[in-house]
């Protein structure tokens, strides 16, 4: 028995080896190839993964693939949906990967092209004559390349603004300040007899759905890194503005308060999101929840507006966040021409682009396709596309440490929301130095 | 010679197991722990990995959070999961099915049984918060409020003690009846039956199920990972930035740092630092549990 349980005891130790051997692996392969003009037409089938995975998405992404198999008929598409980028990376690691694939999240982009995971996609644009300067608009520049290298292509954008619901607003317009948001949300709030809030005029907290520094920090125009790449956050006042405005909002309704009413709420991609069933007056979201407030909610009275300003900045007003989905070339995908060619139309075509905006209601992201008149537009959706055109809208730039700059902030903004940190000077100076110590670490800088 | 080539030879499955599974990942992750590894390329950092693990506040977080789950959970579990055996040991009448309702919870999968758990303690819709509400006692914010949040994820691990009561029982059950027999005879109560006869024959079991426990709490991940996630309410899809540890790093462990600088921050030299850590702690654990066998078996 003794022996039997000691034996067992050296199984669960051994169990976390697996701890150390996950830190193997990984080589180096060599230069990507350049696109070849004049490449032969004998049939090739590629392996395209992607992240979509709702029906309507999926049903989009067929006709567009389908729609390229007609003009490329030599070139087979195999896609496999639902992947994500960590799935990725280890079939890059493997040696394995597909021909292309795309990413939903912008975060990895740096990390993308410089460890070459995805091929410099800027020979294959010069080889196909594409200025990207002239076809895509300027802020997206700065979520697809990095370091010179453009790993990355845009496939539909995302921009972010103020939903708001016409029934609760009770005839207010939508707000174009933060002050004037932080009076309206506190006039539709309603609480019950306990103090319970029964409807949120807006829930000011960061862990709201999309209330991610990300987005919110358009509203005061925050600046995340110095040209260097070191932290802005601590020495730039436009973020403890923001903060102390999130908390001057969340006081008011009792931080505890406003706990126990957003954990009553559902899944932000259900039926059930606050905002669908009239739980929320206002909240910041993108404009897809213009199609799922279609499929889930058609009888809402909703508005959208771009997102409120700090009061001192209202020449920003009508800016908003914008981000996107990528797409890309594998390295060691073992077909990069063809690769190149679905890439090519997926990210430049304007018909593509047009009829995947107007099934799945994504910002398309080149030029003409946002100037096309098959775009649908209705005024709802017209919001973000104003948003995407607007020179002040932003993005967050390519960072080696994109993933960890966002969360060094956000947990100090829950910490500062939940009177758990009450100096905020202090605060945002370790966020500083935690981003700049990690910077170190990551890229030497 | 010949002998102990014939030795070597018969040996030579689990060398090669041994040097291929053990020696080389150990090597490469020393090795890893002084470079600039990004999963994809390699540049020579020197020192600069286990400096940064000096002064990573988040990794010293984890650590004090993953000490004070081996100090406070796990004699809790072993605790509890003694008492529960104790009693489903001398039920009369309903054994089976008392036995079946404790054991049950350790077949759940881990992250439905905490995805239930974190729902059950939910502030704004589960029934155990508006149940202490009712009779007037307060309603913490389990998995939201860091005072609470350690403390959830030990209600979770007491919930879940079947594992450990199954061993505990069989142990119970293994303890020679004619003992307790002589021990009544001799005027001895309950108490001192216990501590005089049982605890010295299962000794052994419960220093199986500490040093394990103990083991398994140093890669603690899973439930800590989802109650924090959902807790959080952060958005579960792709492209969202979701913060370990929940609120205030306060569920934080050490396995869930490792994996993140590993396979989401790209800094796979410093998680071999973090890797090498929780090598040598297991390790000096596994000596220690090694250790007490061979007294155990030695008084026995």
């Amino acid at each position: 028995m003794k022996r039997l349980l000691l034996l067992s005891t050296a199984l669960l130790v051994g169990a976390g080896l697996p701890a150390l051997t996950a830190c193997t692996a990984g080589t180096e392969s060599g230069p990507p190839k350049v696109a070849q003009s004049g490449a032969s037409h004998e049939p090739v089938t590629i392996e395209f993964w992607h992240g979509f995975s709702a029906d309507n998405e999926l049903k989009a992404f067929d006709e567009t693939l389908a729609g390229f198999q007609k003009k490329f008929p030599w070139i087979t598409v195999k896609p496999t949906k639902a992947v994500q980028d960590s799935q990725i990376l280890q079939s890059v690691r493997g040696g394995n990967p597909p021909d292309v694939a795309l990413s939903f999240t912008t975060d990895s982009v740096a990390e993308f092209c410089k460890a070459g995971i995805f091929q410099d996609l800027n020979p294959y644009l010069k080889a196909s004559g594409i200025d990207p300067a002239a076809l895509f608009p300027k802020v997206i520049a700065e979520y697809t390349q990095y370091q010179g290298k453009r790993c990355v292509m845009p496939m539909l954008a995302d921009a972010y603004g103020l939903y708001y619901n016409k029934t609760l607003m009770q005839g207010h317009q939508p707000p174009k300040t933060m002050s004037e948001l932080a009076d309206l949300a506190k006039k539709l709030t309603v609480k019950n007899d306990k103090g319970d809030i029964k409807v949120a005029g807006f829930v000011p907290t960061s862990q709201m759905y999309e209330n991610a520094p990300i987005h919110t920090g358009v509203m005061v125009g925050g600046k995340w890194t110095n040209p260097d790449g070191t932290s802005a956050i601590g020495s730039d006042p436009q973020w403890k503005k923001l903060m102390t405005w999130q908390k001057d909002l969340t006081d008011w309704y009792g931080y505890d308060r406003l706990e126990k009413f957003r954990k009553s709420f559902g899944d932000e991609w259900s039926a059930e999101n606050p905002f669908n069933t009239g739980k929320v007056a206002m909240a910041i979201d993108g404009e897809w929840r213009t199609a799922m407030l279609a499929a889930d909610a058609p009888d809402l009275d909703y508005g959208t507006a771009p997102l409120p300003v700090a009061d001192d900045q209202p020449q920003r007003y009508g800016a908003g966040y914008i981000t996107g989905t990528v797409i890309g070339v594998p390295r060691g995908a073992k077909h990069p021409e063809a690769a190149w060619e679905l890439v090519k139309y997926l990210t430049t075509d304007t018909g593509t682009l047009v009829t995947l905006s107007n099934a799945i209601r994504n910002v398309p992201s080149t030029l003409p396709a946002l100037q096309s008149p098959d775009l649908k537009k209705d005024p709802n959706f017209q919001t973000f596309l104003d948003v995407f055109a607007n020179p002040d809208s932003t993005t967050l730039p390519a960072h080696v440490n994109s993933v960890f700059n966002q969360q060094t902030l956000q947990e100090a903004q829950i910490k500062w929301e939940s009177g758990r940190a009450s100096d905020l000077d202090a605060l945002l100076a370790e966020v500083d130095k935690k981003i700049d110590e990690k910077l170190k670490l990551t890229a030497g800088g | 010679m010949r002998g102990n080539l014939r030795a070597l030879l018969y040996l030579s499955p689990w060398l090669a197991g041994f040097a291929i599974f053990f020696v080389y990942p150990l090597v490469s992750t020393v090795y890893f722990s002084f470079q600039r590894y990004d999963l994809f390329t390699l540049e020579p950092v020197g020192l600069l990995n286990w400096e940064y693990f000096l002064k990573d506040q988040a990794a010293w977080t984890a650590i004090r959070n993953t000490l004070w789950l081996v100090v406070v959970m796990v004699p809790l579990r072993v605790l509890f999961g003694l008492g529960v055996a104790q009693l489903v040991t001398r039920l009369k009448a309903g054994a089976g099915v008392y036995r079946t309702i404790f054991y049950l919870p350790a077949l759940v999968p881990l992250v439905a049984g905490t995805l239930g758990f974190v729902f059950l303690l939910n502030p704004g819709t589960g029934p155990v918060d508006a149940l202490l509400s009712a009779v007037g006692l307060p309603a913490p914010d389990w998995f939201g409020d860091p005072a609470w949040s350690k403390w959830g994820l030990t209600l979770l691990g007491l919930w879940s003690v079947g594992d450990l009561m199954v061993i505990f029982m069989a142990a119970l059950l293994d303890v020679p009846k004619q003992l307790y027999e002589a021990a009544s005879i001799d005027g001895a109560d309950g108490w001192r039956q216990f501590t005089s006869i049982t605890l010295p024959v299962i000794r052994p079991v419960l220093m199986f199920a500490l040093v394990t426990g103990v083991i398994q709490t140093l890669q603690y991940f899973t439930q800590a990972e989802v109650a924090a996630r959902v807790a959080s309410g952060a958005t579960d899809s792709a492209g969202s930035v979701f913060t370990p540890g929940y609120p205030d790093q306060s569920t934080l462990t050490f396995p869930q740092w490792l994996f993140q600088q590993g396979f989401r921050d790209y800094a796979m030299g410093y998680a071999c630092v973090l890797a090498l850590v929780l090598f040598a702690v297991a390790m000096v654990f596994t000596l220690v549990l090694l250790r007490q066998f061979r007294f155990a078996e030695e008084e026995s």
